[in-house]
C-alpha cells in the first residue's frame, strides 16, 4: 500500500514534466503548425542554465527558476524569427529536419564543452527533506514540483481560456485564415507564442535540474514521452496536454508496481490505442482541424 | 474613410477590376470586374462551381494566386494582408459561416475589432437575437445552423464594417429564418452599409438587392436590373441549374 502511494506521488512528478513539456509544443503547434522536436534540448538548456548560473554566478535556484525560462524564451523567439519562420507553407518534413537538427546541434554543443556526464544540482534549502504525506514521507522538493507545475498549467489554462489573448490563440489555432480574415494580425503572436512554449520547456528543465543529473542527454528520452503525450491529448489541445500528461505519469508509475517494464510502454500501449479509438485524441475531437 | 453624404459618391465603397484566380492550372475567375456603390446592395449568382466563393475570398485577401485591383472606398487594396482588409472595413461571412468550437458564442461576436462606429454594439446584438445572450457562454458550434447564421452576420455587423461580403448566407435556412436574414441586411442597408451577397435564392436575391451580377465559369456574363431578374426568373432559374 505505500508503495502504491509512493508510485502515486512519483508518478505525479513525472506526469508533471510531462504535462509542462507537452503543454509548450500543444501551443506551438496549434499556432505554428511546427511539431518543435527541440523542445527536449531546450529543456536540457533550462537545466543546464540553472547550473551555470549557480556555477558561474552564484545564483540560486529560485532566481534561476525565473531567469532561466525568460532568457531562454527569448532564445526561442530569435530562433523562430531566424530559422523556423523560413519554413512556413513548405512541407512539415522541413521542420522535423530543421528541428531535429537543431536538437542535435544543441546537444553536441553542450556535450563539448561539459562532456556527458551528469552534474549535480542542489535543491533548494528551503525544501530539503521530506515531508510526512499521508501513507509515506515524500521528498519535499518533489512535492514542491507536483504543486508548482499545477499552479502553472492552471494560470496557462486560465489565460488561454479566460483572456482575449487567449481566445485569439484557441481561434488561430482552430482557424487561422479564418481569424485572420476577421482583422487579427495572427503572425504578430507567433513568435511570443513560440517563445512562450519554449519558456515552459525551460521551466521544466530548471524543476528537473535538482532531481535528475543535469546532462546533456536529458530531453532525449523526455521528449518522446511528451510527443506520445501530445498525441494522446490531441494535437494542439491545451487541456489535452496536461491531463494526459498526468494520466500517462500516474498509469506508467502505477503499472510499474506489477512488472517494471511495463513504465516505458504505458505511454505508447495509449497512444496506440488512442489513436486507434480516438484518432483526434482525447480531446481533439472538439477542436475542428484544418 | 468619411463617408461621403449628399455630394455623388466620387468612388464605389468596393471595385474589382480585372480579376483573375486560379488553382494551380485551373482558372477559377477571369477578368472579373464589377462594383458596389456606397449603400448599395448587390448580389453575384451562379451555378455551382460558378467562382463566387474564389471571388469573396480573393477580395477578402485569403487567396493567394490572384491578380487584378481591389479598391475599398478608392482605395487599393490588393496588396493588403486579409487583417488588414478586414481593418480597412471589409466583413466577412463564409459559406461555412465560420463559427469557432473553441470559442464560446459571445467569444465568437467580440473576436473581430471594431473597425468603424458600429451601429450593432453587444447589447442590440443581444436584444435584436435573446438566444445569443442565453447561450453566450456555451460553446458557438452548439447553436443551430439557423442560429450560427444570425451569429456570423451579427458578427460582421458588429465590427461597423462598411463593406460586407456574404456567402450564401440563406443556405440550408427554414424559410422562417431566411426573412430573419432579409430583414437584417435591408436594416443593414438602411443604415447605410454596403453589401455584396453570394446568393443561389433567386427570390431572396430579389427581394433584397439592388441589382445583380450573374457569373458563369469564372466570368461576369449579365448585369441584371431587380426588374429584370424576375421577368426572366424560370430562364435564370434553369441557368442556375436550381
Ligand atoms: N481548393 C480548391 N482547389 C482546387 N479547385 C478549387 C478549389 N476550390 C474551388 N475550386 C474550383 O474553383 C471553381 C470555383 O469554385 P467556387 O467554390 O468559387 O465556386 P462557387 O461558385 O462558390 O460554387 P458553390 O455554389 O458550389 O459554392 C470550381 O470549379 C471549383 O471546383
Ligand atoms: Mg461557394
Amino acid at each position: 500500500m505505500e508503495y502504491v502511494a509512493l508510485q502515486l506521488f512519483n508518478g505525479l512528478v513525472n506526469g508533471a514534466f510531462y504535462a509542462l513539456l507537452s503543454l509548450g509544443l500543444a501551443v506551438i503547434f496549434g499556432v505554428l503548425r511546427v511539431v518543435n522536436f527541440a523542445h527536449g534540448a531546450l529543456y536540457m538548456l533550462g537545466a543546464f542554465a540553472a547550473y551555470l548560473l549557480l556555477q558561474d554566478f552564484g545564483v540560486g535556484f529560485w532566481v534561476a527558476l525565473i531567469v532561466a525560462p525568460i532568457g531562454i524564451g527569448i532564445a526561442g523567439m530569435v530562433l523562430e524569427r531566424l530559422l523556423i519562420r523560413r519554413l512556413y507553407g513548405l512541407d512539415p518534413l522541413y521542420n522535423f529536419l530543421l528541428t531535429f537538427g537543431l536538437t542535435l546541434m544543441i546537444q553536441d554543443g553542450v556535450r563539448l564543452r561539459y562532456g556527458l556526464q551528469g552534474q549535480p544540482y542542489p535543491a533548494p534549502a528551503e525544501l530539503a527533506g521530506s515531508v510526512s504525506a499521508g501513507l509515506v514521507a515524500y521528498p519535499t522538493y518533489r512535492l514542491f514540483v507536483i504543486a508548482f507545475s499545477i499552479v502553472v498549467c492552471v494560470a496557462v489554462w486560465y489565460v488561454i481560456e479566460r483572456t482575449r489573448l487567449g481566445m485569439i490563440v484557441r481561434a488561430a489555432t482552430e482557424r487561422p485564415e479564418l481569424t485572420r480574415a476577421l482583422g487579427i494580425n495572427v503572425d504578430r503572436w507567433v513568435t511570443p507564442v513560440f517563445g512562450f512554449g519554449v519558456a515552459l520547456a525551460a521551466l521544466g528543465g530548471v524543476l528537473a535540474a535538482p532531481m535528475r543529473n543535469v546532462s546533456p542527454l536529458m530531453g532525449s528520452e523526455l521528449i518522446i514521452f511528451a510527443f506520445a503525450v501530445v498525441v494522446i491529448g490531441g494535437m494542439g489541445s491545451i487541456a489535452g496536454a496536461v491531463v494526459a500528461g498526468f494520466l500517462v505519469g500516474v498509469l506508467a508509475s502505477l503499472a510499474a508496481i506489477f512488472n517494471p517494464a511495463l513504465e516505458n510502454v504505458i505511454a505508447f500501449a495509449l497512444m496506440a490505442v488512442v489513436l486507434l479509438v480516438r484518432p483526434a485524441g482525447l480531446f481533439g475531437s472538439l477542436e475542428a482541424r484544418s | 474613410m468619411p463617408r461621403t453624404s449628399g455630394k455623388p459618391t466620387p468612388s464605389p465603397a468596393l471595385e474589382v477590376d480585372g480579376l483573375s484566380a486560379r488553382y494551380g492550372e485551373a482558372q477559377a475567375l477571369r477578368e472579373v470586374t464589377l462594383h458596389v456603390a456606397q449603400g448599395e446592395l448587390v448580389t453575384l449568382v451562379g451555378r455551382n462551381g460558378a467562382g463566387k466563393t474564389t471571388l469573396l475570398r480573393c477580395v477578402m485577401g485569403l487567396h493567394r494566386e490572384s491578380s487584378g485591383s481591389i479598391r475599398l472606398n478608392g482605395r487599393e487594396i490588393s496588396g493588403l494582408a486579409a487583417h488588414e482588409r478586414a481593418r480597412a472595413g471589409l466583413g466577412y461571412v463564409p459559406d461555412d459561416r465560420g463559427i469557432f468550437a473553441t470559442l464560446a458564442v459571445e467569444e465568437n461576436l467580440t473576436l473581430p475589432p471594431i473597425v468603424a462606429n458600429t451601429r450593432w454594439p453587444l447589447a442590440r446584438i443581444y436584444e435584436t437575437f435573446p438566444v445569443l445572450r442565453e447561450r453566450r457562454a456555451h460553446a458557438g458550434t452548439k447553436l443551430s445552423g439557423g442560429e450560427q447564421q444570425m451569429l456570423s452576420i451579427a458578427r460582421a455587423l458588429r465590427t461597423g464594417a462598411g463593406v460586407l461580403l456574404l456567402d450564401e448566407p440563406t443556405e440550408g435556412l427554414a424559410p422562417v429564418l431566411v426573412q430573419r436574414v432579409a430583414a437584417m441586411l435591408q436594416e443593414a442597408k438602411r443604415e447605410g452599409t454596403t453589401v455584396l451577397l453570394v446568393e443561389q435564392n433567386l427570390r431572396f436575391a430579389t427581394t433584397v438587392a439592388d441589382r445583380h451580377y450573374l457569373l458563369a465559369q469564372g466570368q461576369i456574363v449579365e448585369a441584371l436590373a431587380n426588374q429584370e431578374v424576375i421577368a426572366r426568373e424560370s430562364e435564370l432559374l434553369r441557368h442556375l441549374g436550381v
